[in-house]
């Protein structure tokens, strides 16, 4: 008994030891004002390179975090990092590859060369031209300090062995050769090149909106062959696959920010909530993975650069001929924002912000796609969970209590009042995306 | 509730009664679907997102399908809520509404609906016959011994009231669903923790035993002590992971 005491004793303890040490070499454990103050010289260059490079880590985990790679390489429930995700585009299935550092299925042999010329040029390391699923059109614009750092981050992962699926494209897509026509269209190889006559604060929020953030994946459109022309970028589009519509970000009448204060521009990135509106579907997946671990500093310049995008409509205001709507769909309309909208968005559609957005004067609601907001009478949808905003409120479903004649009418109705410009929606448009599941 | 004691004579009274109480309940559960709170920042006014299907009080509404989930226990609440969320229990307008919540928010939420014990609503009227009815009642409280299946009150409570930490009622739920879920469970689409013990009971439940016991279930008064039982007075017949701690 007092044998097994003695040995359950030495085992706590050399656990505990274990642990400490573990603790103490653990990346980023170790801040530099508690190194040991007495050390030859050598021993504190080794101090000094070690801190170094943990800091090297940490910076990269954040800089991951900026680009979102967890969002797409990780499958759901799966390993972090480990792939797997099918990706559905409009060309067949594309299968996430794990990016863990595992010597045989993941980038465990990637040489930091290796993954600046991936990121840089979309090159794998075997050569193979990457699809451009992979934001390597944006990435291209990191620096290679960054994307050292983003590569430290990721070979201090713990690796897992899990081997790549093959995409599952249809044909002639699966024929990689014809990316490189797509890559003369569309991809423009080139590190961020700040602009003198701009604020470095301007600078860096270009840098992360432009690279890593990779905004222009879905807030530029995606036209038949995939590709975004850089002549409307920001300008919006539908998200291919997803049915939502990521609005433009030049446009006043979308989403563009021009006449937002700087404070809810940043609150609706990293706390996914503000108070001209919340975010919602995949913007909310953006903030909720990525956005929310943003620095103040990063984040109000992000709010700075999309600030000064220049707006620039391209289409007119709806006519008022558009804007005719039947005095009955809009009297339907209006009870059914009584009974069931009125409590969270108030009578006059001001809302309660950040927890209620405001619909009147929403530029969500009144841009031309109706579709987000089709989408939120039907499914309703939480604001995503954040550091600044962990216990969100949420808008309730409405698809089995309202049917498509309510619905279009309550959406036509909240586009049309409090001096909003929208234009009416049909019951069609509502059944369209009824039969839809959310993603 | 007096027109359920019909005497000959006074039938068409006590059937107005009955009528006119169950159009009541029905405009009754259907106000207590709309949103409605007192104060903006309040647990109430936040899960606002579950009442148009689940109830102001998580009693559930007039449609079948949606579960009544107050006073479940709090760790299957929270079970099915971060199930919900990884993807794990698949229903999407369920994966959508709590794709981006934190774990900490999830179990106040399911702490929430946890301590509510609303009226429960009226009962469905029961169609099925009384054998399937009286085949129902066996399963419930004796299980098929000749089936390896195990009665429902022997995880579910005496009361069908549920087990802490992880096991629900089963009071007040709809045939609808517990159909829905019995078979979901049969054909591997809803899943527990394993070892997953609901597995092993619908895996040997045929067509005919989920119609017998869900029109059973359905057809149970409330009892008057709603709380589940706690775990630690019942051994339970089959493993389960969500009882593990």
């Amino acid at each position: 008994m007092v044998v097994a005491m003695r040995i359950f004793l030495g085992a706590v303890i050399l656990a505990a030891v274990a642990i400490g040490v573990v603790f103490v070499m653990r990346p980023g454990a170790l801040p530099a004002d508690v190194r040991p103050r007495v050390l030859s010289t050598t021993a504190a260059s080794a101090a000094a390179a070690a801190t170094a490079a943990t800091r090297v880590i940490t910076r990269g985990e954040y800089l991951a975090r900026a680009g979102d790679c967890v969002a797409c390489h990780t499958a759901p429930n799966g390993k972090a990092f480990a792939g797997g995700r099918p990706m559905p585009t409009p060309f067949g299935a594309l299968y996430v590859p794990n990016i863990t550092p595992d010597d045989e299925t993941g980038i465990g042999r990637w040489t930091p060369d290796d993954f600046y010329r991936m990121m840089h040029k979309g090159v794998s390391k075997d050569g193979t031209l990457l699809y451009p699923a992979m934001p390597f059109a944006s990435y291209t614009r990191v620096t290679r300090e960054d994307s050292d750092a983003i590569y430290s981050y990721l070979m201090s992962v713990t690796p897992v062995k899990q081997q790549n699926r093959p995409h599952d494209l249809k044909f002639p897509f699966n024929n990689r050769d014809l990316l490189l026509g797509w890559r003369t269209l569309y991809f423009h190889e080139g590190e961020y090149k700040p602009d003198p006559k701009q604020t470095a604060q301007w600078n860096r929020g270009a840098y992360l909106v432009q690279g890593l953030g990779h905004c222009a994946m879905c807030h530029t459109a995606i036209n038949a062959l995939g590709g975004s022309s850089e002549s409307k970028a920001f300008e919006g589009g539908m998200i291919p696959n997803q049915n939502w519509y990521a609005p433009s970000l030049t446009s006043n009448r979308e989403a563009g920010l021009g006449n937002w204060d700087l404070k809810d521009i940043a609150d609706l990135l990293q706390v996914g909530a503000s108070h001209r509106g919340t975010t919602y579907g995949p913007m909310a997946e953006v903030v909720y993975n990525s956005l929310q671990y943003l620095d103040d500093e990063d984040v109000n310049a992000m709010a700075v650069y999309l600030k000064a995008l220049p707006q620039r409509d391209t289409e007119p205001p709806p006519t008022s001929q558009a804007r005719l709507v039947d005095p009955q769909v809009l009297e339907t309309g209006r009870k059914v924002y009584a009974a069931q909208c009125g409590v969270c968005h108030g009578a006059e559609g001001k809302g309660n912000a950040p927890a209620y957005p405001p619909l009147a004067g929403n530029q969500s609601i009144t841009m031309s796609s109706p579709v987000n907001s089709i989408r939120m009478v039907l499914n309703g949808g939480y604001a995503p969970g954040t550091l600044k905003n962990p216990r969100p409120h949420g808008m309730p479903p409405f698809s089995h209590i309202l049917s498509d004649d309510e619905v279009a009418a309550v959406v036509t109705y909240i586009r049309e009042a409090w001096g909003n410009n929208g234009t009416p929606v049909t019951p069609a448009q509502a059944n369209d995306l009824r039969k839809l599941l959310p993603e | 509730m007096n027109g359920w004691s019909l005497v000959p004579r006074k039938t068409s009274r006590a059937l107005v009664a009955v009528l006119a109480w169950g159009l009541a309940s029905v405009v009754a559960a259907q106000s207590e679907a709309v949103p409605a709170f007192k104060k903006v920042d309040s647990i109430e006014a936040r899960v606002q997102g579950c009442v148009t299907c689940h109830g102001q009080d998580g009693q559930g509404t007039n449609n079948g399908y949606f579960p009544r989930i107050a006073g479940k226990p709090a760790g299957y609440l929270y079970n099915q809520l971060t199930a919900f969320r990884d993807g794990t229990r698949r229903y999407p307008p369920m994966n959508y509404l709590v794709a981006y919540l934190p774990d900490d928010y999830l179990r106040e939420i399911a702490g929430y609906f946890a301590k509510q014990q609303p009226p429960f609503a009226a009962k469905e009227t029961a169609s099925a016959d009384a054998r399937t009815i009286s085949l129902g009642q066996a399963l419930a409280a004796q299980g098929d011994a000749s089936k390896g299946i195990p009665a429902c009150v022997a995880c579910h409570g005496n009361a069908l009231t549920g087990m802490e930490p992880g096991i629900p009622g089963l009071v007040g739920l709809r045939p609808t669903y517990i159909v829905a879920q019995l078979t979901r469970w049969r054909v591997g689409e809803r899943h527990a923790k394993e070892p997953d013990c609901m597995k092993r009971v619908a895996e040997r439940l045929s067509d005919d035993d989920i119609t017998a016991v869900a029109a059973w279930l359905s057809q149970q008064p409330a009892p008057k002590d709603l709380a589940p039982v706690s775990s630690s007075q019942v051994r339970m017949p089959f493993a389960c992971g969500s009882q593990q701690r």
